[in-house]
């Protein structure tokens, strides 16, 4: 989630001032989510340039209260509603790491498929425990704590299967990319 | 560093001859310490059943030493290496191998009976297990009468009953949803917290990561993946 859509969202459901803002949007995504108050007060500014949220009035205690507007309001239903496009979303680091290995020279993939494995076993080892020993009262950090668990789950099985595939796939087929790499690797 | 549960010393497992010699396993050595819980991860075919069949004295290894509670799998009579299979020893096979007429309850205290234990004691026990693994109650149905996912259950309490000081889990997840799995995955990490040593054997990196270690089969031979210090949940305070 962007910190734009996140406070839009909490403005939806009522004027707050920036501070605020910022611990709601913490509590909102859990615990591995902590947000700079820099970041807010910048993102807000640009909400208010694109008429997005107004910020005209003060509480009490003399603190800007932003509001959402109508035309945040269609923003914030359109991003709600709109599914995530994962075909098209950047590949991630890991990914770029064993395909440059891959078609470089002098590089070995299997190294950088063993330390990550390493790596993520050991962060998947972490977060298992920490799933195992939390009460669960707090839904959204337990929520987090799947979806960073599926990921790493994820991760090693496409490190196996890259494993497998680099075992299978004859040396002229990996040879032959190193000379023209530019269209598969980056697309 | 107390004395390991499980020593295995450049234990080796051949099978076939000649043209059709495969090694199944190269010069492993593994110890497991008391409380430990080790993972076995690899894919099919990496030896891993071999391994865990070795560890509990239910094959021999080729070469190599193998030591259950500091005795010398090698050196026992075949009465002796009984007694370590059904008394030292706890067994979670991906198949069942209830026997289908005992009681879920009677297949539980079989082998808690059959070294001598008093059947009501004996009762007592599979009763707790069978609570252990969410079948509290359900102690006097039969294999037949119980769903594949129960069944698994009923075979994850008997391989877990009684004082047990190894335990051995295959796949034991196989037929439970991820739920009742984890359940299970956290009731070897709680005997382990109690003193027990589990050695797990799984393709499943969301249960391997259960284990204080995870080691990885590969061609015959063991790799380190990842060790996590042994710390107690009651202590412990990550979060």
């Amino acid at each position: 989630m962007g910190i734009k859509e996140g406070l839009l969202a909490l403005l939806a459901d009522g004027a707050k001032h920036g501070y605020q803002l910022k611990l709601d949007l913490e509590a909102a995504t859990g615990e591995g989510t902590a947000v700079n108050v820099g970041q807010i007060y910048s993102t807000l500014q640009r909400l208010e340039r694109d008429d997005l949220v107004e910020g005209g009035t003060t509480d009490s205690e003399g603190r800007v209260v932003y509001r959402i507007t109508p035309a945040g309001r269609s923003v914030l239903a359109d991003w709600v509603t709109g599914p995530e496009d994962l075909a098209t979303a950047r590949r991630d680091e890991v990914s770029i790491k064993v395909l440059i290995s891959i078609y470089t020279d002098g590089l070995s993939p299997e190294e950088v498929i063993e330390g990550q494995r390493r790596a993520t076993m050991g962060l998947l080892q972490d977060l298992t425990q920490l799933r195992a020993r939390d009460g669960g009262d707090d839904l959204a950090w337990q929520l987090h704590l799947d979806r960073l668990m599926y990921s790493a789950e994820a991760e090693l099985k496409w490190l196996d299967r890259v494993e497998e595939r680099l075992e299978t796939a004859s040396p002229g087929k990996r040879a032959s990319r190193v000379d023209a790499p530019s269209e598969e690797v980056v697309k | 560093m107390s004395e390991p549960v499980l020593k295995m010393c450049r234990v080796g497992k051949t099978h076939g001859r000649g043209a059709q010699r495969v090694d199944a396993l190269v010069d492993i050595d593994l110890d497991v310490a008391p409380g430990e819980f080790v993972a076995i991860t690899g894919r099919s075919g990496s030896g891993k059943t071999t391994l865990l069949n070795i560890a509990g004295a239910l094959d021999e290894p080729t070469t190599g030493n193998v030591w259950v509670d500091g005795q010398d799998l090698g050196d026992l009579s075949n009465k002796e290496l009984a007694r370590i299979r059904r008394v030292s020893v706890g067994y979670v096979f991906q198949q069942f191998n209830l026997l289908p007429a005992l009681t879920a309850a009677e297949n539980i205290a079989l082998p808690l009976e059959l070294d001598g234990m008093e059947v009501k004691e004996a009762r007592d026990y599979a009763n707790l297990a069978l609570e252990e693994v969410g079948l509290g109650g359900m102690g006097d149905r039969y294999p037949d009468q119980l769903s594949g996912g129960e069944q698994q259950r009923v075979a994850i309490a008997r391989g877990l009953v009684g004082p047990r000081t190894l335990l051995l889990a295959d796949e034991p997840t196989g037929a439970l949803d991820e739920a009742t799995g984890e359940s299970i995955l956290k009731l070897l990490r709680e005997r382990c917290e109690l003193g027990a040593s589990a050695l797990l054997v799984t393709h499943e990196p969301a249960f391997a990561a259960w284990a204080d270690r995870v080691v990885r089969l590969r061609d015959g031979q063991i790799e380190e993946i990842s060790v996590r210090s042994l710390v107690p949940s009651s202590t412990a305070d990550i979060g």
